[in-house]
Formats: structure tokens, C-alpha cells, sequence
């Protein structure tokens, strides 16, 4: 088990690495680095004086260098500008470079700045983390419950009206993409178009005060979407636990229907979806970004599309350096959760 | 002109009739549901006379009350689309000049579903979706689509108006209403409405019908090609070629997709020519597959090889190239006359391959694992086959059930994508009437205007809604034997 996780942390952190990098090196490219200089510098900049700003910046060194900074395992440049100033990476405004520590990057907790916000990329992702995260605990809440009630339910009785109509429930839900469920209920209960102006067809006032109104259809948007999929892998996970030995037994023994779902199925039946729930969250990230644009809410979502849309480097590098190790994470969790739960493989 | 309303003279009669049936259905199925999960799961009941019986009692009365009243339901919808076949125009509202307007897709689809439930028990696979009910639906509802794509986009038939012109005094108007006199349509109303510029948006939305089908399947048809080309040897050979193309496919899933996008389709990258590199790279996959699949079959017949994979390999290069050769971009060296076509969107084409190919992969990769343990794979091997023989065919036919269930699901998350693209608008024009596009503009002034963003709502999910069907179907259909 020990050195199972090992591998797996070692594999994590590897794909973390080149993960980055390839987000590093694709914000890095010639064409983006001169729209930052044209952004930050002067609209009309001529290529000469892009170039040097570049250079005088620290953008002008090899690839490898400046990931190498970016992380923290090479120390920060120090450039004498072709314009007199001497410029460090690690000082920050109103620094002045001798005082600036030498290593500055990720793994030292200096994230950089975002050219949008003014403001520090670490701090930034920590608030719109945590109002993403408020976000996300309401539609674990929703989804999960929901997805397994209709999962089991379905499965239960394999072939019967119940599965059948539960099933093409779930299946309506996993075609519908969150751009198009957050479309029509904003149009059918936020708005008077069909008399059921009902909620708020804005979560903004939903970052500071979270109220049923203003909340329901954000949470409802990216609940659905999942759901279906998770219901569907119940399902599947508990019509094949009801047709196991030890369920036909229970039945022989005379133990009533509803004992046996409860007690004898449901533990076992529950092994799978748990995986899928855990692998769905890169879904569930997609589906953030979609709903937070939709319903102006302004989480981690809001940030990447600002980030992503204005060319904000550093901003868009810490993105998606926290949605990667989401994903990673949520990946190790589920693999070791699986190993965990299945009594087969803890046991042996 | 009299704006049009939703259901017109036909509706007086027939709006409160189904609206009874409806509330009567939605009350009988509740009970059924209810009922069911206190009734035993018994569907026949043995008499002591020996004959059956269906269920009876209160739950047999709501089934077969539920079962008539669906049916009620059904032929009164089926009316709002039927009758207007036969009347004037304008009397029937919108619903019924829309059916109008679709006349040539329902005559296509009762031919196509006449001629396949005739000749179903000759048409292997495809025959027996038939038998289900779930998989015809879906299959009903992919086909509408499609054929309204064809209509629109080779004989210009269903549109109404010019889905790029602007008329004004449009702008936002609700659905059915009036065009001014003296402005070029097939029929003087914008059927359901105008959007923010001015646009017909029932004329949008079935010209959006064509990008879609014409982009989704082709793109998933060459996600395939890459996966099960690169994912039969991984998992034919494992070791070492497995864990690296493993570990690469594990990379690109674990990259959140809007992420992706956002890095891959903006105007910067596409000056950098990386897209067309990747394009260069991906779409070379069909031309190796092909070339192996028939090389691995023929190689020991060289004059026969040579025959059929001279012209194969020859039209696939002449595609490929004519597809990789954008002009304006990286690579641009065919003189023109040779070059076949521009896609202007190729950057979207190559990054919803490049998302969905590692997923192909996997599964591939998986079917292969458990297939290659089996006994005509052994067989294969002694009788000295090549290595891409066992694999292209001997594994890959007998891999082809999930696959293509799986492929049906795919083209309906490409459309997801493809919409999730024209949402947050990258790499389509604004002018595109691709529906994620039309969503996005709708979107603006959704709060004040909802008819703008709902129609090409619907209409996607109707398309993913069937294709999701019509995988179930085939899934059901395939397991049976």
C-alpha cells in the first residue's frame, strides 16, 4: 500500500511538472510575450523597443531558465536594463534589489502578479478558490445524494418501469451541458417569459450572502450535468451487485427486499460510483468556469476566463497550477479510496 | 402582416384537449411510480385455469390507463405537426409553420424508418435498432438533424431568411413577428423572433445544424483513428510503448478542457503555426492506419497490394495535404490549384481531436488488454501472422461493438464541445450561426430576452439527447446477442 501511494505521488508529481511546463512554455510563446509588452508598455511600441523591454524583464532567457525561476529551483535574474535600471525578479514594487532574496517562485510561495487585478496571484486564487469552493460544496451536496437515490433506485430492479424511466432521466441530464441547462432555467425562472420568475437569474450577490434565491440555479446548473453520469454508474454498480451469489441467498433465507438493498447491496454497490465521483471533478472544473460566466459569479472559473482572455501570464500560470493538481489530486484520492474500499484487494 | 401566435386556429381546439390529456398523463404517472415500489415485480399473473393475466388491481388500471393516455397525448402532438401539412398559410401559428417549413425532413424520415423496419432483419446491427424503442427515438431525433443539415446546406430548402441579413425594427421582436413588405424570405414572418442584431433566429438555428454535423462526426471519426492506432500496439505490445503513450494520454486528460482551449485557440497561438503543426500531426493518423490495415492483409500478394494501396494511399496524401495547407499560415506550399479546400476553423477541428483522441486511446487500449488473451488471437500467432494483421484484424472487428457505441456517445460530447467553444466564443466568428455561438450572443440579454438563447439550446440538446439515445439503444441491442 505504502509504496503503491509512492508511485503514484511520484507519477503525480511528474505529470504535475510537465503539465506546467507545457502551459509555461505555451504563455511563453513570442506572439503572447509581445502582446504583454504591448499591453504593459505602450500600445505603438515599435519591435525594437518590444525587444528590449523583454529583455530588460527577464523574458528575453532560455525557456528552461525562466520555468526554472518560475518554480523557484533557479535563482531570479538580476539584469542591468539597456534604459540604466537594474531589475530583479524577486524584488518586488518598491523593492529595492539588494534586499531581494535570491530564489523566488512556486515552490518558495511567490506566485508573481497579475496584470488584471493589480494584486498578487496567491491571494487572488485564494479568495476565488474559496468562493469556488462554497460553490462546489453545494453541488456535492445536491448531486451526490441525488445521484445516488436515482442510481439505486434504477438499479434495484433491473428492466423494471422505475429503472426505465430513472434511466432515461439520467440520461436527459448527462445530454444536457451546463451552457444549455443554465440558458433554460435562467429563461424559464428568472426571467417573466413563462410567468415563473422565481430566482435570481444572477449569482453575484450570491459571493458575499448566499440565499436560496440566488444560489438554486447556479448549483442546479453544474449538479445536473454530473449527476446523470454518476447515477448511471450506480446503476450499472447495483444492477451487477443484485444479480451476485450472496443477494440470491438472502433472498432464499426469506430476508425482505428492502433489508436486502439497505444492507447487503448498497455497501458494495457503492465501491464504484465513489471512483467516478472523484474523476468527475476535472469535469465538474469545466462545467465551474461555464456556470460562473454564465451567472457573472466571480470564483476561480471568472478568473481563469479574465486571466486566460487578457493574457495575464503569471495569473493564468497559478491557475492552472492549482486546477492541475485538482485533478491529480482527485485522481490519487479515488485510486487509493478504490484500494481502500474493495475489502478483494485491502484484504489479499 | 398579423403577428403570428404560437399555436394558431388549430390551437383553439386542440390546446385545452391536450392539455387535459397532459395533466391526466403527469397524474397517472406519478401514481404508477408510486405504486410501483410497493407492487411485486410481477408483469404476468398466472390464472388457476391455467391462462395469464396482465397485472391487475389498482396498478394494472394506472398501467394500462397511463399507456392509453401516453398514446392520447402522442396523436394530439402529432396533430399540431400534421395538420398544418394541409392547411393555408398562416393559419396554423408558429408550430405548425415550423412543421411546414421541416416538410421535406419528415418526408426523408418516414421514408428512411419505412424502408429500415421493412428490410430490418437484413441489416445486421443497424436492423435491430429497430427493435427498441429507446434506440429508434434517439435514432429519430439524430436523423431529423441530419437531414435538416443536408436541406439547409445542399439545397437550401427549410431556411426562411438569409440568417446573416439584418432587417430593421427586428431587433429582439418576438417570436411570429412580421417582416416588413419588400424584404426577400420565403414567408413574411420571422418565426420564432429576432435576435440582437436583427437576425432570423429560426433561420440561425437550422443553418447551425449544418456546421455541426458536418464538424462533429468527422472530428470524433479522426479522434478514432489516432486512438485506436496508437492505443491496439499499446496494448497488444504493453511494456515500455504502453506506459509512455499511457503516461502521455494521462497528461493531456488530466488538463481541464476549457484550459486547454483557451491556451490552444487564440489568435497568438495560431500565428505561432502550433495548431497547424498538431493538424500535420494528428491527421496523418488516417493515411498510416489505412496503410497498414491494408498492407498487413495484401503484403504477401504484392501485385494486388500495390493495386489497391497505390490509389488509397494516393487520395488519403492529396486530402491530408489539402487539409494541413492553409494559406496564411505555417504551412503553406501547395500552389493553389492543387489545394482542395481552406477550413477556416482548423484550429477547432484540432483541438477537439486532440481532447478527445487520449480517451479513444484508453478504451482501445483496454479492449485490446482483455482481447488479445483470447483463443483466435492464439490461433493468429501460430499460424504465424504479422504482429498489425493480429491486431487490425483480428483484434479491432471484435472490439467493434463497445466501439461503436462509444463513437455515438462521442459525437454527441463533441457537439458539447464544439458548443462549449462558440459559448465562450474562441476560434468562431461571431457571425458563425454554429448554436454554441447563438447561445453565447443570447446570452447578453438573456434576463430581458430569453427567446434569442433558447432555440439553439434545444435544438443541441435535442442532437446530444439522440445521439445519447441511440447508444443506449445500440448497447441493448448488441448485448442481446
Amino acid at each position: 500500500m505504502g509504496l503503491f501511494i509512492l508511485r503514484r505521488l511520484g507519477v503525480m508529481i511528474l505529470t504535475a511538472l510537465c503539465l506546467t511546463f507545457i502551459v509555461f512554455w505555451l504563455t511563453n510563446l513570442a506572439p503572447n510575450l509581445e502582446k504583454l509588452a504591448k499591453t504593459q508598455g505602450n500600445a505603438r511600441m515599435s519591435d525594437e523597443a518590444v525587444t528590449s523591454y523583454l529583455a530588460n524583464r527577464g523574458y528575453a532567457q532560455p525557456l528552461p531558465v525562466k520555468y526554472g525561476q518560475w518554480l523557484g529551483v533557479l535563482p531570479g535574474y538580476v539584469i542591468e536594463g539597456s534604459d540604466g535600471g537594474l531589475r530583479a525578479r524577486c524584488a518586488g514594487p518598491g523593492e529595492s534589489v539588494a534586499d531581494a532574496a535570491t530564489f523566488c517562485g512556486i515552490l518558495q510561495g511567490d506566485w508573481g502578479n497579475s496584470t488584471v487585478f493589480k494584486d498578487e496571484v496567491g491571494s487572488i486564487v485564494a479568495t476565488r478558490l474559496g468562493l469556488t469552493g462554497k460553490l462546489m460544496l453545494c453541488v456535492m451536496l445536491v448531486m451526490v445524494p441525488g445521484a445516488l437515490i436515482l442510481g439505486v433506485l434504477a438499479g434495484m430492479r433491473e428492466g423494471s418501469r422505475t429503472d426505465r424511466a430513472l434511466s432515461t432521466v439520467s440520461i436527459i441530464s448527462t445530454a444536457t451541458p451546463e451552457y444549455v441547462s443554465g440558458v433554460v432555467f435562467i429563461s424559464v425562472f428568472a426571467t417573466a417569459t413563462f410567468g415563473m420568475n422565481w430566482f435570481k437569474g444572477t449569482a453575484t450577490s450570491a459571493m458575499e450572502n448566499a440565499t436560496f434565491e440566488n444560489f438554486l440555479l447556479p448549483v442546479m446548473t453544474i449538479a445536473l450535468y454530473g449527476m446523470g453520469y454518476i447515477a448511471r454508474m450506480t446503476r450499472a454498480s447495483m444492477t451487477e451487485v443484485m444479480t451476485a451469489q450472496y443477494i440470491r441467498t438472502a433472498r432464499l433465507k426469506g430476508v425482505s427486499f428492502p433489508t436486502i438493498v439497505l444492507r447487503h447491496a448498497l455497501r458494495n454497490a457503492l465501491i464504484a460510483p465513489f471512483t467516478v465521483i472523484m474523476l468527475q471533478f476535472p469535469w465538474l472544473l469545466n462545467g465551474v468556469v461555464i456556470v460562473e460566466t454564465l451567472f457573472n459569479y466571480k470564483g476561480f472559473g471568472w478568473v481563469l476566463v479574465q486571466a486566460a482572455g487578457n493574457n495575464d501570464i503569471e495569473l493564468l500560470l497559478g491557475v492552472s497550477v492549482v486546477s492541475v493538481f485538482v485533478v491529480l489530486i482527485t485522481q490519487l484520492i479515488s485510486d487509493i479510496g478504490y484500494v481502500f474500499l474493495n475489502p478483494r484487494i485491502r484484504i489479499s | 402582416m398579423e403577428t403570428l401566435t404560437w399555436t394558431g386556429a388549430v390551437g383553439v381546439f386542440l390546446n385545452p384537449v391536450l392539455g387535459m390529456a397532459a395533466a391526466l398523463f403527469a397524474v397517472t404517472l406519478v401514481a404508477q411510480l408510486v405504486l410501483g415500489f410497493f407492487a411485486p415485480a410481477l408483469t404476468l399473473q398466472s390464472n388457476a385455469d391455467g391462462t395469464l393475466a396482465a397485472r391487475g388491481g389498482l396498478l394494472g388500471t394506472t398501467e394500462t390507463a397511463n399507456k392509453y393516455l401516453f398514446l392520447a397525448v402522442l396523436v394530439l402532438a402529432l396533430a399540431y405537426l400534421i395538420i398544418p401539412l394541409v392547411t393555408p398559410y398562416g393559419t396554423v401559428g408558429i408550430i405548425g409553420e415550423m412543421s411546414q417549413r421541416f416538410l421535406p425532413v419528415w418526408i426523408a424520415l418516414v421514408v428512411t424508418f419505412g424502408a429500415s423496419i421493412r428490410f430490418k432483419r437484413h441489416l445486421g446491427l443497424y436492423g435491430k435498432l429497430f427493435d427498441s424503442t429507446v434506440g429508434m427515438i434517439g435514432f429519430g431525433l439524430v436523423m431529423f438533424w441530419v437531414f435538416t443539415a443536408v436541406f439547409v446546406g445542399l439545397f437550401d430548402m427549410i431556411a426562411t431568411h438569409d440568417y446573416l441579413s439584418q432587417v430593421s425594427g427586428l431587433k429582439n421582436k418576438i417570436p411570429g413577428v412580421p417582416v416588413p413588405e419588400g424584404i426577400a424570405g420565403a414567408i413574411p414572418h420571422y418565426l420564432l423572433g429576432g435576435d440582437n442584431l436583427a437576425r432570423d433566429i429560426f433561420s440561425r438555428v437550422v443553418a447551425g445544424s449544418t456546421f455541426v454535423i458536418a464538424i462533429a462526426p468527422l472530428a470524433t471519426v479522426f479522434a478514432f483513428m489516432v486512438g485506436i492506432t496508437l492505443g491496439l500496439p499499446a496494448g497488444y505490445y504493453s511494456g515500455r510503448l504502453d506506459t509512455i503513450l499511457s503516461f502521455l494520454a494521462n497528461l493531456i486528460l488530466a488538463f481541464p478542457v476549457i484550459l486547454l482551449f483557451y491556451l490552444l485557440v487564440t489568435p497568438e497561438i495560431v500565428e505561432t503555426g502550433i495548431p497547424s503543426y498538431m493538424a500535420a500531426f494528428l491527421f496523418a493518423f488516417p493515411m498510416i492506419f489505412f496503410g497498414v490495415l491494408l498492407n498487413s492483409r495484401y503484403y504477401t500478394q504484392p501485385a494486388k497490394r500495390n493495386l489497391i494501396l497505390v490509389p488509397v494511399l494516393g487520395i488519403l496524401g492529396w486530402l491530408y495535404l489539402s487539409i494541413i495547407n492553409q494559406q496564411g499560415t505555417v504551412i503553406d506550399f501547395l500552389p493553389t490549384w492543387l489545394d482542395l479546400f481552406d477550413i477556416s476553423i482548423l484550429v477547432v477541428f484540432v483541438s477537439v481531436v486532440f481532447v478527445n483522441a487520449p480517451t479513444v486511446f484508453r478504451i482501445v487500449r483496454g479492449l485490446t488488454l482483455d482481447l488479445r488473451t483470447r483463443d483466435y488471437v492464439a490461433a493468429a500467432q501460430t499460424r504465424g501472422e504479422g504482429a498489425w494483421y493480429i491486431m487490425l484484424w483480428e483484434i479491432l472487428p471484435n472490439a467493434r461493438g463497445p466501439l461503436i457505441v462509444d463513437f455515438c456517445l462521442r459525437i454527441g460530447y463533441t457537439t458539447i464541445l464544439l458548443g462549449t467553444l462558440g459559448f465562450f466564443g474562441l476560434g468562431l466568428s461571431s457571425e458563425s450561426p454554429d448554436w454554441g455561438s447563438t447561445i453565447n450572443e443570447g446570452r447578453k440579454l438573456l434576463l430581458i430576452y430569453a427567446h434569442p438563447a433558447l432555440p439553439p439550446a434545444i435544438a443541441l440538446l435535442s442532437l446530444v439527447l439522440g445521439l445519447n439515445l441511440l447508444a443506449d439503444g445500440l448497447r441493448e441491442e448488441s448485448l442481446k446477442d
